[in-house]
């Protein structure tokens, strides 16, 4: 199972080698045996898996097409709704939610053969950098057990490590898919804003919120993205421009390709993570590649201006968990006769949230409260623009920017929990991307001496991921 | 310190956040620590730029596509049993919540 790829299951589907309903039981066994050691699902959906690895199989005996992803084993971050299977988001407050409907990007997923075996352990609400304010427990590096996934699709990037998933489905807000797929050793993808509906997703900071895919290989990835990225009408910021090919140009020539390399991003930067960006930029010069310095004025002021944003549209976004249609109630105020409506709501909140919501939701109406609103929100957007205008300049001069995706490689559990500005610091290289809306993504350009995985980040202008997937591709292969 | 206590139950009862005496108390510390870091952006000239309140993307076929309603079309909704199976107290085919008026 920990070695399947999308390509290895559709040949062996196609040689008879074996059954999607067997490789399906084959992946709910294996991934039940091994989670105890990660705590990386919080669910399996048996049920829900089996029937769509039936269908499978019973398109090929009639010799039908059982689409791109047939009988691929894939796991969903638990912030991405499955109908009729638990999305908890990680949090108390959805301990027993059921979705009435699915997410877009799973209709998509089974409608073109993949198989759903579970739900993936996340920071509660997608907020964190380290899996730690899972509701649920944290997750466990399989890499190194006694250290963080990253997060907060930390279980998402786990269990495409472990191999208890052959491909999966995470969130991205301000690197949420790139920092744990860098600090697990796997490839993940943030696509371009808008490239991959957002219909289903739970919102957290919604002009900043992505799905996208984590997987063994940048062919996996790109296989998919595609099945997942177009217009959705349920999803009025989900756009329209065509969906590349991007398995079919993988192969193609990255030779002359210009690459550029942030000096901002490098300044400060200092240890084993630097030296393999340092080696990776090497090989890309071996590969014909030419690496330039650019500049990105506007990083230092990158932390700050997510935070303001993502909080303030967290803020508003998380104001439907009030215990009345769906989730959590206070039993402080439950039934019809003991109290006030609005005791109810802040005794269900102040219940059902963990600090790191509470924290942010505090922060993002602070910002968007009546005085603060133009100095912080306000100020905020327009700095916004001027990150975006930095890579607009910076994508006139080259096809792609290379750039390290955290700090550090992972580190320990509770080594860092009890200090938010320190936490919000390490994602430092992966939010101005975000800000901009740009296709970005961690491929593995190897360890530290420990044996930590470390992940190259590349970047590209708006829509361009044929060209990203070509050099991850490329760079992976070399 | 830029905040205070006050500042902080304030903040707190217009989130409808219900906070003990300690989580205040490490509100507080904590955001104070965050809002520090967010006055680099006081500094920076922004004269005549636009905020930039969603990702704008500038391809002519995501720009008209976007900009479209649908079509006015009847379409079921979620069924009204199905709506209420998560809500933690229901009845009568409705939500119930704690009483707001007096008898």
């Amino acid at each position: 199972m920990t070695r399947h790829t999308i390509t290895s299951i559709r040949e062996g589907l196609r040689a008879k080698q074996f059954t999607a309903v067997e490789i399906a039981r084959e992946a709910l066994e294996f991934a039940e045996r091994e989670n105890p050691k990660t705590n990386a699902y919080l669910t399996f959906s048996p049920e829900r898996a089996l029937a769509a690895a039936e269908e499978v199989d019973r398109k090929l005996a009639a010799g039908e097409d059982a689409g791109a992803l047939a009988g691929v084993p894939i796991a969903v971050k638990d912030v991405i709704l499955t109908q009729g299977v638990r999305t908890t988001c990680g949090s108390k407050m959805l301990e027993n939610y059921i979705p009435p409907y699915d997410a877009t990007a799973v209709e998509r997923i089974e409608g073109a053969g993949g198989i759903i075996i579970g739900k993936t352990n996340c920071d509660e609400f997608a907020m964190g950098s380290s899996n730690e304010n899972s509701y649920f427990g944290p997750v466990r590096n399989p890499v190194a057990l006694d250290r963080v996934p990253g997060g907060s699709s930390g279980g998402s990037a786990a269990v495409v490590a472990q191999g208890t998933a052959v491909v999966s489905l995470g969130s991205d807000t301000g690197g949420s898919i790139r920092q744990p797929a860098s600090f697990c050793g796997v490839v993940g993808v943030t696509p371009t804003y808008g490239r991959v509906s957002r219909y289903g997703l739970v919102a957290f900071a919604s002009s900043l919120d992505h799905i996208g895919p984590f997987a063994r290989n940048v062919r996996d990835s790109a296989t998919l993205l595609e099945v997942m990225a177009g217009r959705d009408r349920m999803d009025s910021t989900s756009a329209a421009a065509p969906v590349p090919n991007y398995t079919a140009q993988l192969n193609g020539d990255v030779r002359g390709m210009k690459i550029g390399l942030p000096v901002e991003y490098m300044k400060h930067a200092a240890g084993e993570t630097v030296d393999r960006i340092y080696e990776a930029v090497a090989k890309l010069r071996g590969m014909g590649c030419e690496v330039r310095d650019i500049s990105l004025p506007g990083t230092d002021y990158a932390i700050a201006t997510y935070y303001i944003i993502c909080t303030a549209e967290a803020s508003a976004n998380l104001e439907r968990y009030d215990g009345v249609r769906y989730g959590f109630r206070s039993a402080e105020s439950s039934g019809s006769d003991s109290g006030k409506l609005t005791a109810m709501y802040r005794n269900t909140r102040g219940e059902g949230f963990g600090v790191e919501v509470k924290r942010r939701i505090m922060l993002g109406t602070y910002v968007l409260s009546h005085g603060y609103y133009d100095a912080y929100y306000l100020k905020a957007q327009k700095v916004r623009a001027l990150i975006a205008r930095d890579f607009t300049n910076a994508f006139q001069q080259v096809d792609a920017v290379v750039a390290p995706v955290s700090p550090f490689p992972a580190f320990r559990i509770g080594e860092k929990v009890n200090d938010p500005v320190s936490m919000y610091l390490s994602d430092i290289y992966t939010i101005t991307g975000s800000l901009a809306g740009i296709p970005c993504m961690s491929v593995p350009c190897g360890t530290t001496d420990a044996g930590l995985p470390v992940g190259l980040q590349i970047l590209c202008n708006h829509f361009e991921e044929q060209k990203m997937f070509r050099l991850a591709h490329a760079f992976e292969n070399s | 310190m830029r905040l205070t206590e006050k500042d902080v139950r304030h903040v707190a009862t217009l989130a409808n956040l219900n906070l003990s005496d300690e989580e205040v108390s490490h509100m507080l510390q904590d955001l104070d620590g965050i809002l520090a870091q967010m006055d680099v952006l006081a500094g920076i000239d922004t004269e005549g730029i636009e905020p930039m309140a969603q990702v704008l993307l500038e391809t002519e076929s995501a720009a008209d596509d976007t900009a479209t309603l649908r079509a006015d079309v009847e379409r079921p909704s979620l069924d009204n049993e199905v709506a209420l199976r998560n809500a933690p107290v229901s009845g009568e085919g409705y939500f119930k919540v704690p009483r707001v008026i007096e008898r």
